[in-house]
């Protein structure tokens, strides 16, 4: 080993405390790298692998009953693959000991093998077994909800005939990863079920015998999908189709494909932002780790060591630091992946994990810590290198200290020499005075990231359940129905109030671009139902014309106030008409079409019909009213708004726990070694300075007061930026988080400023206690023997 | 001749204030020769030793090493110039702290072509016992010891030397001269030293005295005395 090597180790030995602060610093950046990627790439990954092993069907078409030997038509389509028909039925379910109402969807199997596509994958028991009618399989989650397993019962109604089914099998299908009611913003899956049963008991139970009211297709490598979709539609016209539709309109995919491109754009920020920062803070401390060195630097150099090999010299160091950082960053990072991965894996309802850690994600972080630690240390050993040795060996004396604009103001007298030099260190280096704050507020920035989404969702949900969804209970009936039934809900003991709506599914066309919503109908008058502009105070519903929400209508359809729409309806009249936009109202959660009630039935021409109902219910007869409602054949489905709100809490916590909990503790370490590392070298600047002020007689309180002083002003100058950073930050995250299932918006609670600021205090305020510490032990003499 | 300097000036620019270190220096050193710089404290006497080592180029005028030109030399020459031909005390000692005594004499030894061992050169400044202390472990005057076996390690061609004694009492002040006599005898090593001890001056073939950045005078010692000889 040279002897410069040996000054390497002891460097680092010598330099452990910064040196440990910023490796956590790295290994926080780079594992968060390495976990949301890792979660990305394995969830994307285990999406595939659940696609392509279970035939996930590329094309859909609902109809109302087709003969079977349709089928062998369908076949026939030009660019079609393989063709599976099914017969898909709406049921309410009856589970012993649950008393609130649930509803579900049953699909037919063949009956004793997998279907051609959309096969089951089935976690426990076995697939249908041939002539048992009463035979049953379950969704995974609805399984759970219920704690029901293979071998036991429950009751369904499927079109008003009670049945007893026994589950032989619990699983779940491509098609429902992600399982909804229709029209549903969350899964229930304690209220709404999936199922399947074999073909020819349902088929005999939903009067579907030699029939099918459901197909799906796979497509050829070059398929021209649009043709194969209006040819279907054109075939199965009379037999009641409604609108053919591929992968992208079925809900679980979208759905899942939303969330996935939610997880990549979070992806594109949070790894970027933390490993950036990770970056950039440790580029200032190998600048000034490096710098206090110059030195040395400039005594190597006039011994005849070259620029390259001084150069060299500093690299290894901070090379070995950033290849341990990376390192655990890794292994760190993988590890959270897993657990990430699997939480995700959890509220996706993927049925399992395949995780994946790419190579090329752990060469991406640990290539872009390298740079940045290189180019910090190139930069800082260049500015060593710059000066002739005969220079930088001086003690660092380069600018004049001048008087602070304090000072010149007048308050020169009621500073004491302490506080002047508090503020001539920190105005003498004026970069390096920045970079500390810049780096302190980046660390709180990021701190305030970890907890944004906590609180943006808390505040789309009130909005959107106190403000415009305001039910109860929103009921929807089996079809379309008079007034009446409206009439007799609310008749019902413990229903104080009752609005009528009307939902219709529909195609919304603007020039090329279209979508499939239900449209919704609802009183002009109506208190329960409401809808808010970009303030959110509540707008009434015009009386012709539709409305849109924001995201629906400029990001998706991309109209305006004034454009026509064409609403294509894809139920009973299967009417096509041309309707304007009247109105754009905010809705942060979903999308949203609405209509005057009466305009929607006129655009029907089906008279004044409804098809649901909000209720305003009395909480103690709660119970009353769900046994009624279920008690009642027109109504095919219940939803309990409290419920829906609880669940999508339960689901969200864990995840939104873990994630606050891991970015906190990023943000944490991030925060601590950059304050740390500040107070640390900023010691080992003064220390002489320090030193030389304790020989002449000022106290340890004194001296520790400078560098406190210095540490606390430039933190206190740090936090307000930071927190304004931080609001930046989310806003900028926010932007990245928009799409279909919600729009995020910008909400920061006192809280997370509070938070976000105290932790950068306690960082700062046990730095500055661990300074303390070390500068009651300066030892005078050894300082101050070196030198002059 | 070894050194031959042509109205080299130095001027250090700090905000409105121009410090003249040096203003317009002509001097010719000579092989083997032991010359001593002489000087009130702030007249260049630092300035120009660091020139001519190569550590600090002239605002204006030339400086020559045998036959090559330093003061127009890039970054690459002047740093092989140092590494081969030049051993340098430093004012400050400027030793690395992370390293013990015989690490600091390595630093330089493991970059020459023919160097003393590491050992040999401390004994030579009586610090054989104390190879594996840090600087901060050595009293300033041991740390100037280090300093000094670290410049001669290397067998240099020139040994620059600023104030290597200041801070040593009268006998190991003689060992450090005898050792850097020895250096100059032995191995024909041009030697500057610069001192503000009077008496040191008479160990020298010349003696240089400089003030406010010029030369006042050259003196030649006919009567060389040695080390031991020199009364404090
Ligand atoms: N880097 C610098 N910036 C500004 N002025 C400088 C610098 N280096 C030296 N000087 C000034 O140049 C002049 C000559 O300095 P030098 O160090 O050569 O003096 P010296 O003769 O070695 O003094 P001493 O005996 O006190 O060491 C002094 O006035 C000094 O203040
Ligand atoms: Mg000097």
């Amino acid at each position: 080993m040279t002897a410069l090597d040996r000054k390497l180790w002891r460097d680092l030995w010598h330099l452990r405390g910064p040196i440990i602060a910023i490796t956590l610093v790295i290994a926080s950046g780079v594992s968060c790298f390495v976990m949301f990627m890792s979660t990305l790439d394995s969830l994307l990954l285990s999406r595939e692998l659940y696609y392509r092993d279970h035939q996930f069907a590329e094309v859909y078409a609902p109809l109302k009953r087709a003969p079977e030997s349709v089928r062998q038509r369908i076949d026939r389509i030009q660019g079609v693959d393989k063709v599976d028909t099914r017969v898909v039925a709406p049921l309410r379910i009856d589970i012993e000991g649950f008393d609130e109402p649930v509803n579900g969807l049953i699909t037919s199997i063949p009956d004793s093998d997998q279907p051609l596509l959309n096969q089951l994958y089935l976690r426990r028991g076995r697939l249908i077994e041939p002539g048992r009618n009463d035979e049953v399989i379950i969704a995974e989650p609805f399984a759970e909800a219920h704690r029901l397993g293979p071998g036991d019962s429950l009751h369904v109604i499927i079109k008003g005939k009670r049945k007893k089914l026994r589950i032989v099998g619990i699983g779940g299908s491509p098609e429902h990863i992600h399982q909804l009611r229709p029209g549903g913003m969350f899964p229930d899956f304690e209220r709404w079920g999936v199922l399947w049963m074999g073909r020819t008991a349902l088929a005999h139970a939903y009067d579907m015998e030699n029939a099918f009211n459901h197909v799906v297709a796979t497509l050829l490598r070059d398929a021209d999908e649009q043709n194969v979709i209006d040819q279907l539609d054109d075939m199965l016209k009379r037999y009641g189709g409604a609108g053919a539709f591929t992968r992208e309109d079925q809900v679980s995919h979208r759905f899942l494909a939303q969330e996935l491109a939610q997880l990549e754009n979070l992806s594109g920020v949070f790894p970027i932002i933390f490993l950036g920062v990770a970056a950039f803070l440790l580029n200032v401390v190998v600048t000034r780790l490096v710098g206090a060195q110059r030195e040395q630097i400039a005594t190597l150099k006039a011994f005849g060591y070259t620029n390259w090999s001084v150069a060299w010299h500093y690299l290894q160091m901070i090379m070995l630091i950033v290849v341990a950082g990376a390192f655990i960053g890794v292994v760190a990072g993988a590890w959270l992946g897993n657990v990430l991965s699997g939480i995700y894996v959890n509220l996706f309802r993927l049925p399992f994990l395949h995780f994946e850690l790419d190579p090329m994600r752990i060469v991406q972080s640990t290539l872009i810590t390298t740079v940045a630690g290189m180019l910090g240390t190139l930069a800082a050993v260049h500015a060593a290198l710059r000066l002739k040795p005969a220079e930088a060996m001086r003690p660092e004396v380069p600018a004049i200290y001048r008087r602070t604009l304090l000072e010149e103001m007048g308050l020169k007298r009621l500073l004491s020499v302490p506080s002047r030099m508090i503020l001539r260190n920190i105005s003498h280096k004026p970069v390096k005075s920045l970079m500390s704050i810049l780096g302190i507020a980046l660390a709180c920035a990021i701190l305030m990231t970890g907890r944004f989404q906590e609180d943006t969702i808390s505040f789309m949900m009130d909005v959107h359940y106190a403000l415009s969804q305001r039910d109860d209970i929103g009921v929807t009936f089996n079809e379309a129905t008079s007034r009446t039934a409206l009439a007799e809900l609310r008749s019902i003991q413990g229903v104080e109030y009752g609005e009528a709506s009307r939902a219709v599914l529909a195609r919304l066309h603007h020039e090329h671009r279209s979508h499939r919503v239900h449209l919704q109908g609802f009183e002009q008058n109506a208190v329960i139902k409401r809808l808010v502009n970009a303030d959110l105070r509540p707008v009434s519903l015009p009386s012709d014309g539709i409305v849109l929400n924001e995201y629906l209508a400029t990001k998706i359809l991309g109209v305006q106030v004034g454009n026509l729409l064409t609403v294509e309806v894809l139920e009973g009249s299967q009417r096509v008409r041309e309707v304007p936009v009247v109105a754009l109202i905010r809705q942060d959660l979903g999308v949203g079409a609405y209509m005057d009630l009466r305009a929607l039935n006129r655009l029907m021409q089906e008279g004044d019909v409804i098809s649901g109902a909000y209720l305003y219910v009395d909480d103690r007869y709660a119970k009353e009213v769900y046994e009624q409602l279920i008690d009642r054949p027109q109504v095919a489905a219940t939803a309990i708004r409290i419920q829906e709100i609880r669940n999508f809490h339960r689901t969200m916590d864990e995840t939104l726990l873990f994630w606050t909990s891991v970015a906190t503790l990023f943000a944490v370490v991030i925060a601590v070694g950059v304050v740390y590392n500040s107070a640390r070298i900023t010691l080992a600047e003064r220390s002489r300075e320090l030193a030389s002020m304790r020989v002449l007689g000022y106290t340890r309180g004194e001296i520790s007061y400078i560098l406190l002083g210095e540490l606390a002003l430039l933190t206190l100058v740090a936090v307000p930026l930071g927190l304004w950073f931080g609001r930046g930050l989310c806003a900028y995250i926010a932007q990245t988080l928009e799409n279909e299932l919600y729009r995020v918006p910008l909400v920061l609670e006192p809280d997370t400023y509070a938070f976000s600021a105290l932790i950068i205090l306690l960082a700062a305020a046990v730095s500055g206690l661990w300074v303390r510490r070390q500068l009651d032990r300066l030892d005078l003499i050894e300082v101050l023997k070196t030198k002059e | 001749m070894v050194f031959h300097t042509r109205g080299i000036s130095k001027t250090y620019r700090m905000g409105e204030v121009e410090v003249h270190a040096l203003r317009g220096v002509d001097l010719d050193l000579f092989e083997g020769e032991f010359v001593v710089l002489l000087g009130p404290s702030g007249s260049g006497k630092s300035t120009l030793l660091n020139i001519l080592g190569g550590l600090d180029v002239p605002t204006t005028g030339a400086v020559r090493y045998k036959d090559q030109n330093l003061s127009a030399a890039d970054e690459a020459l002047l740093t092989r110039y140092r590494r081969e031909h030049v051993g340098f005390v430093f004012q400050f000692y400027n030793l690395i702290p992370s390293l013990t005594a015989q690490e600091n004499v390595a630093l330089v030894t493991e970059i020459s072509s023919k160097p003393l061992p590491p050992e040999d050169a401390l004994k030579l400044v009586d610090l054989g016992d104390r190879l594996d202390h840090f600087p901060a472990q050595l009293s300033g005057g041991e740390q100037q010891r280090v300093a000094i076996a670290r410049a001669i390690a290397k067998r240099p061609d020139v040994l620059l030397c600023d104030e290597p004694t200041g801070a040593l009492d009268l006998k190991t002040g003689v060992i450090v001269l005898e050792a850097l006599a020895r250096v100059n005898r032995e191995l024909g090593t041009t030697t500057v030293v610069i001192t503000h001890n009077v008496d040191i001056a008479r160990m020298a073939d010349r003696v240089i005295h400089l003030s406010d950045g010029q030369i006042t005078a050259i003196e030649v010692n006919n009567d060389k005395k040695s080390a031991a000889e020199l009364a404090w």
